[in-house]
């Protein structure tokens, strides 16, 4: 009991020691250097021309248009959010199936009917994995090369371009793995598709 | 080829950090003079004066563990009445997050920290995530103190330890890592949210459903399937974009293996991780400091070779479980492969079963991930383990079941792993016949009781609280996939409270009251019970005499020592586990399979 009686103040006052230290004075500091030495990537990465923003650089949207690059499955959510006015905003969330089971196996085939009828001038094409799966984040704004390639003959003929000009757009947006080893090459699909827009022009 | 340079080279940096880092810990405890004490040591001598802390005050092992105890329970009760206090949360679920966080678990019920009140984060959450991760430790460096003291009654004073932990480690490695992760493009700021406009405009009927084949006027705004208008269709045009200071948190959540995300998708998300820089970044930071402390401990107790053996241990066991998981995720399954309508080859792509996965990490980076955060009881995720494999699944799940001893948690994981050598000592000091020692220090009877139950409550908690679950009619509510996937969900939410992991096989639902309160006690079992063991072995082993190695002493360094130690923790984790294993995610693998 005694013992109890002498922990507990100091427990107390332990804990509002660490509150301001760890809580209000760690997450200042970082705060303060993130926003003095990296001011860009602290506020999030945006694609502003002419003072307008066109999208999140690393958040996917979802794309139905043959002209545009699409992007991985998307479970949309327009419930969670919503803006001051009360519209509804998009946000999207991983799908949480288990790839080995039936309802998973009716799922895909069901994109990949979707795609082979997008271009079927691919029917014996296999297509890449990224283009028939939801991602881990259900937002991720990537997709591999292979998953780009593949989409370059229906983008060029619904926009009535060479194939080269999408595949230098599409390679102009690829980015390489850290030190060319840790992570995936990858495209951001909506860096494609402002660029294709005109939107974006560097 | 590259896959496998990516994989060694992530272990061969781990290693390499570990090292220096585990001498600079060791240097701090005992009170050296390190690089950073000219600074440090000043604030540290003025947090003793401001806290009435005597530094050099002996706790006998009661006093110790009553210190740990009361010290969680403040911070359970504060951070409970502050979620309470923000009112975003309901009773049940405030509870489970508050024992969550408190013990290093971060099972998140409900979402992100970022879906609890700014206060809570900040004040309580991130809070708790320090003094959780210096907890461990301090209780790890009580135990190295009674394998050190000879004929001594106090191992230290917790308030001491906790200091040093939180100020001259866990600080100063997690402003470093937080800055790192800015400068390779993680957010940190103190806005609410943004929005940004659509390239493509998405239309959803009035009933909330997304209208697939619709199109959108743009003028009008008028939705139309086939020509014909859609009446009461709502056009959106914007996305949501959460912001907030995610980098701070993100260290912390990795290094000091709490793991509770910012975003409810955890470093999955995009902006909580958005590149192949800031995953190399995140993921080492999940072993770092549960590494370096093998080395530190090698140190502290004055043998090297200990350090080593117990280090070995762990990584053997971690890198066959992460090749094992490599190697099932970039196979992917039948049913993603459709007899190769489906390209899953690594050419330009990473190929694999990339359900649930990133295509930034891929398959290596993902599965890299999956087994560090289940071998270190960390439990953040940036792929989603309710879409591994099923086999990747399995030992994702098993890794957890092991008790978290492949390096495991900071602090818990090495004193969880040193009662199973402490078990192994005794069961090869009976078969050799030879009364078992361990570091010098004769192991008894009363030894083996308390490492008994500090390897025993993982499972017993785990086991005993899945088999409550399933018998309860509503649970069945909760699962996102039917059948033996179903049962996996249930299976992984309890073993990841249960091993105070924290990740989740997301498409469970855990958030009601029965679950959030079996689960809450699960979590509380698993952490405290061990703890509570850990130090009365601690203040027993440092009462007894030291004694001298002899010819007929059993070496713990050598490589049949580290051979019998995994022997050990595999046969515990298989024996208990293999039932609820083949129920569940062994009867899918097979069911897919035939």
């Amino acid at each position: 009991m005694n013992t109890l009686k002498q922990t507990l103040p100091k427990a107390v006052l332990f804990l509002l020691a660490a509150i301001l230290l760890c809580g209000v004075l760690y997450t200042a500091v970082v705060t303060g250097l993130a926003q003095l030495i990296f001011p860009e990537n602290a506020n999030g990465r945006f694609f502003i021309v002419d003072g307008k923003t066109y999208g999140c650089e690393l958040l996917a949207q979802q794309y139905t248009d043959d002209a545009h690059l699409w992007g991985r499955i998307m479970e949309l959510d327009v419930t969670t959010h919503v803006d001051e006015e009360g519209n509804a905003l998009l946000y999207a969330h991983p799908s949480n199936l288990s790839p080995a089971s039936e309802e998973y196996e009716a799922l895909v085939a069901e994109r990949v009917e979707r795609l082979r009828a997008a271009d079927p001038e691919k029917a014996g094409e296999p297509i890449p994995v990224d283009l028939v799966t939801c991602s881990a984040s259900g937002l991720d704004p990537h997709i591999s090369p292979a998953a780009a390639e593949y989409q370059v003959s229906r983008i060029a003929r619904a926009r009535g371009m060479a194939e080269e000009e999408i595949r230098s757009v599409i390679e102009a947006c690829t980015d390489q793995p850290f030190l060319g080893i840790f992570g995936e090459a990858t495209v951001n699909v909506l860096e494609v598709n402002l660029t294709l827009d005109g939107i974006l022009t560097d | 080829m590259n896959t496998v340079l990516q994989y060694s080279l992530i272990l061969v940096v781990l290693v390499a950090l570990a090292i220096p880092l585990g001498r600079y810990i060791k240097k701090v405890m005992f009170g050296e003079r390190t690089l950073l004490s000219k600074v440090l040591t000043p604030c540290e001598k003025a947090l003793y004066r401001v806290l009435h802390i005597d530094e050099n005050e002996q706790m006998s092992w009661k006093k110790y563990a009553v210190s740990v105890l009361v010290f969680s329970a403040v911070g359970l009760v504060f951070l409970f009445l502050l979620q309470l206090l923000e009112g975003n949360t309901s009773w049940d679920l405030s509870f489970n997050t508050a024992v969550s966080y408190i013990t290093n678990t971060n099972w998140q019920a409900a979402g992100g920290s970022s879906s609890l009140g700014f206060l809570t984060q900040v004040l309580g959450l991130t809070v708790q995530n320090f003094v959780s991760a210096a907890v461990g430790i301090a209780v790890l460096f009580a135990l190295i103190r009674g394998f050190l003291l000879v004929k001594s009654e106090g191992l230290g004073s917790f308030w001491v330890d906790a200091t040093r932990i939180i100020l001259h480690v866990l600080l100063p490695v997690n402003l470093v890592i937080a800055l790192v992760l800015v400068g390779g493009g993680v957010m940190q700021n103190f806005k609410q949210s943004e929005t940004v406009t659509l390239l493509e405009p998405v239309a959803v009927s009035a009933e909330g459903e997304i209208l697939e084949d619709a199109v959108i006027d743009p003028d009008t705004g008028i939705v139309s399937i086939d020509g014909e208008a859609v009446s009461g269709a709502q056009v959106i045009t914007e996305q949501y974009v959460p912001m907030g200071p995610a980098a701070s948190q993100i260290a912390i959540k990795q290094t000091g293996s709490n793991g509770g995300g910012f975003t409810d998708v955890n470093s999955a998300h995009p902006l909580e991780n958005p590149n192949g820089f800031t995953n190399f970044v995140e993921l080492i930071s999940i072993l770092l400091i549960p590494a370096a402390l093998c080395f530190t401990f090698g140190s502290a107790v004055k043998n090297k070779k200990q350090g080593v053996a117990i280090f070995m241990a762990m990584f053997l066991c971690l890198v066959v479980a992460m090749g094992c998981i490599a190697v099932s995720e970039q196979s992917g399954t039948p049913q993603l492969s459709q007899d190769g309508a489906v390209l899953l080859e690594a050419e330009g792509q990473s190929g694999g079963n990339m359900e649930g996965k990133e295509s930034r990490f891929g398959i290596a980076g993902s599965s890299a991930w999956a087994a560090f955060t289940t071998a270190a009881s960390n439990g953040s995720v940036n792929a989603m383990h309710d879409s591994l494999t099923p086999l990747g699944g399995m030992v994702t799940l098993l890794l957890m079941q092991l008790g978290e001893v492949i390096f495991g948690g900071v602090g818990c994981g090495l004193y969880g792993m040193l009662a199973f050598a402490i078990l192994t000592v005794f069961i090869a000091g009976l078969m050799v016949g030879r009364t078992p020692e361990f570091l010098g220090k004769k192991i008894e009877p009363y030894e083996m009781k308390w490492a008994a139950v500090a390897c025993l409550a993982g499972p017993v908690a785990i086991l005993a609280g899945s088999g409550i679950a399933a018998l309860v009619p509503g649970v069945v509510q909760s699962l996102t996939n039917s059948g033996a996937h179903g049962f996996s969900e249930l299976l992984y939410a309890f073993t990841s409270c249960g091993a105070n992991n924290g990740s989740a096989f997301a498409g469970f639902g855990a958030n009601t009251v029965f679950l959030n309160l079996l689960l809450g006690a699960v979590m509380l079992l698993a952490r405290f019970v061990p703890m509570i063991a850990t130090l009365a072995i601690a203040g027993n082993l440092a009462g007894k005499k030291r004694l001298a190695a002899t010819a007929g002493t059993l070496s713990t360094t050598n490589a049949l020592f580290v051979f019998l130690l995994i022997l050990i923790v595999l046969l515990i984790g298989a024996l208990s586990f293999f039932p609820a294993l083949a129920l569940g995610p062994l009867a899918e693998f097979f069911g897919a399979v035939l």
